[in-house]
């Protein structure tokens, strides 16, 4: 169990993370989502004590981390930085972590065999590749045998296969009543593990809801219908609650707040021919990007297709 | 085990899990676990041989050198002429400390550098206990190198010098005080390299930073009139710390005693400017 109240980090000027309320609850998977700067390392590293919140708080099973007599066994972080010494083998990495706290060698052991670091175990974690990198930093992260998980953009840099296991780590962690707070760019990614999400844009929190609603939130579906009279179709179609769109000159209208059965009837009610009438269902990651668009905080520039209309 | 067969009805919750361990965090473990750190890196090793080294060798190329201008009967600069076989022996502490009190700064600003820190804080979040023992087994590391080297330069440096002027046993009043002030002054200046790490957070910082005081302030007081320089020269953590390991004191130094309280002081200035950043930061 996470919980963050008013929580808030200044940098200088920049405000990285803006009062965020929410609550990470155990059992399930929990998706903290939001575009690159958007605030969620600076959290995850403020729920860990890494970072001191500027106001506002955050607490972990009821008391701040830094509070806890076995930290490792309350949260086990993953954090987007590499936190490992170069020099030092997985093994030893993970020993010395494992030192501070008592937790025995067998323990160790297990974790290096869960991550499937054995053949590499004993060797330097500088020479490791990014996906090994990471398959020991959450040998870490599951070390204390913590009752919440907490990565950040855990699939970064891994193969589809260390991709699908982390899928099912994290199911399985979920299914035995951990705590389980994923970060990711890519909605896609968190889609197929999450069933809560946690939305920020510039350090706000945009929603907190679960995949279904945010679907259903994001305006639902749209009618895409193609007429030789779109001008026509359009004062039909218009109404309360409709909203239609289309460009001069082209033949297609997009409609949303209306089923694709109601407007082929009301088009043949008024005689209107329809060559196409077809429904677009809202893709997760288009409701993610319609969310966050004003928050995004780097714009790449090839979408700038609306200006070059001259040209057409 | 043979329970689990007979109740076909268990619903489908989770089973009863084991009492969890009681893991915690404790001062010994941390400290356990710094000493861990310490010897799984390479250039501990390659960093502390280095350090005995220079100090085991620099002290015998000195005692050859004095023997064999001695033997030449070549001219002997003044602080050759006065020498002992204590002040040859432990000649190559300027060069020991270097590497000792580099090694030092790595310890912690090593981790920082790398990013370890990250994993050592998110274990020991009341972070203070990181620092107490990084500098407690460092230095303890440190001291116990740097007595064995002051021994063994002794040892075979005294045999070199024997039967000139400068020739001293370990039964010579004042040896063995010399000897073990040169193993605990290299100690805390390994300590004091730690401190300077963890303040600075950067290897180039805390290095330049430790060399500055060791080695270049003391010829920077020289440019001021002498009256200051009498007041401020014994108390600098080079000359403060010389003190300590010297067989002979005059006006112009500290007693073993005073050197040594003075240099404890520059130590525990270093901890706590350490100890207070690493509290107010991020990392």
């Amino acid at each position: 169990m996470i919980e963050s109240q008013q929580l808030t980090k200044r940098y200088g000027e920049k405000t990285a993370v803006d009062g965020l309320d929410f609550t990470v609850k155990p059992g399930t998977v929990t998706g903290f989502l939001g575009p690159n700067g958007a605030g969620k390392s600076t959290t995850m590293r403020m729920i860990v004590g890494l970072d001191a919140p500027t106001s506002g708080s955050v607490t972990v099973n009821g008391q701040r981390y830094a509070r806890h007599q076995a930290p490792l066994q309350e949260v086990g972080a993953l954090l987007e930085a590499k936190s490992i010494h170069p020099g030092r083998s997985a093994y030893n990495h993970l020993r010395a972590l494992a030192l501070t706290h008592g937790i025995p060698r067998r323990r160790v052991d297990e974790v290096v065999e869960l991550a499937g670091l054995s053949s590499v175990a004993k060797k330097r974690a500088g020479a490791f590749s990014l996906g090994m990198g990471q398959r020991l930093g959450i040998a870490a992260a599951l070390l204390g045998d913590p009752q919440t998980v907490m990565l950040d953009e855990p699939v970064n840099g891994l193969d589809p296969e260390g991709v699908l296991w982390i899928r099912n780590l994290l199911t399985s962690l979920a299914a035995e009543g951990r705590t389980v707070f994923v970060s990711s760019h890519l909605m896609s990614e968190v889609a197929l593990v999450a069933d809560h999400l946690i939305i920020v844009g510039r350090g706000r929190l945009l929603a907190d809801t679960t995949v279904q609603d945010l679907v259903r939130e994001a305006g639902g579906d749209t009618v895409k219908v193609a007429t030789d009279d779109p001008a026509r179709l359009r004062d039909v179609l218009a109404g309360p609650g409709v909203e239609i769109t289309g460009r001069i000159g082209s033949e297609a209208l997009q409609v949303t707040g209306m089923s694709a059965r109601e407007i082929g009837l009301k088009a043949s009610e008024h005689g209107i021919p329809l060559f196409e009438l077809t429904t677009k269902a809202v893709s997760l990651e288009e409701a993610f990007m319609e969310l966050t668009r004003d928050a995004v905080e780097y714009h790449g520039s090839t979408t700038g297709t609306e200006t070059s209309g001259s040209a057409a | 085990m043979s329970t689990l067969t007979a109740t076909p009805g268990t619903p489908e919750t989770t089973p009863a899990a084991p009492p969890r361990p009681a893991y915690r965090v404790t001062g010994r473990r941390v400290l356990s676990s710094e000493w861990a750190k310490l010897w799984s890196l390479r250039s501990t090793w390659i960093t502390l041989g280095l350090g005995l080294l220079f100090l085991v060798a620099f002290g015998v190329i000195a005692a050859s050198h004095y023997k064999s201008n001695l033997d030449s009967g070549r001219h002997m600069d003044r602080d050759f002429a006065t020498a002992s076989a204590v002040s040859l022996s432990l000649f190559g502490t300027n060069f020991a400390q270097l590497a000792l009190g580099v090694l030092g700064v790595l310890v912690t600003a090593g981790e920082y550098s790398t990013g370890m820190i990250r994993s050592t804080l998110a274990a020991v979040p009341r972070r203070l206990p990181v620092l107490w023992s990084k500098a407690a087994v460092y230095g303890l590391v440190a001291l116990v190198i740097a007595t064995v080297g002051a021994f063994v330069a002794f040892l075979v440096g005294s045999r070199i010098v024997s039967g000139t002027p400068a020739a001293m046993g370990l039964g010579h009043a004042g040896v063995v005080r010399s000897l073990l002030g040169a193993g605990l002054y290299l100690g805390l200046v390994g300590v004091i390299g730690a401190a300077l790490g963890a303040l600075l957070r950067s290897v180039a910082g805390g290095i330049s930073v430790l060399v500055a005081a060791l080695m270049l302030v003391p010829g920077l007081i020289s440019l001021l009139p002498s009256s200051w320089q009498d007041n401020i020269n014994p108390y600098l953590p080079s000359n403060a710390g010389e003190s300590v390991f010297a067989l002979t004191h005059d006006s112009t130094t500290l007693s073993p005693g005073a050197g040594l309280l003075v240099f404890l002081g520059w130590t525990a200035l270093a901890l706590a400017g350490a100890a207070y950043r690493l509290l107010r930061s991020d990392v």
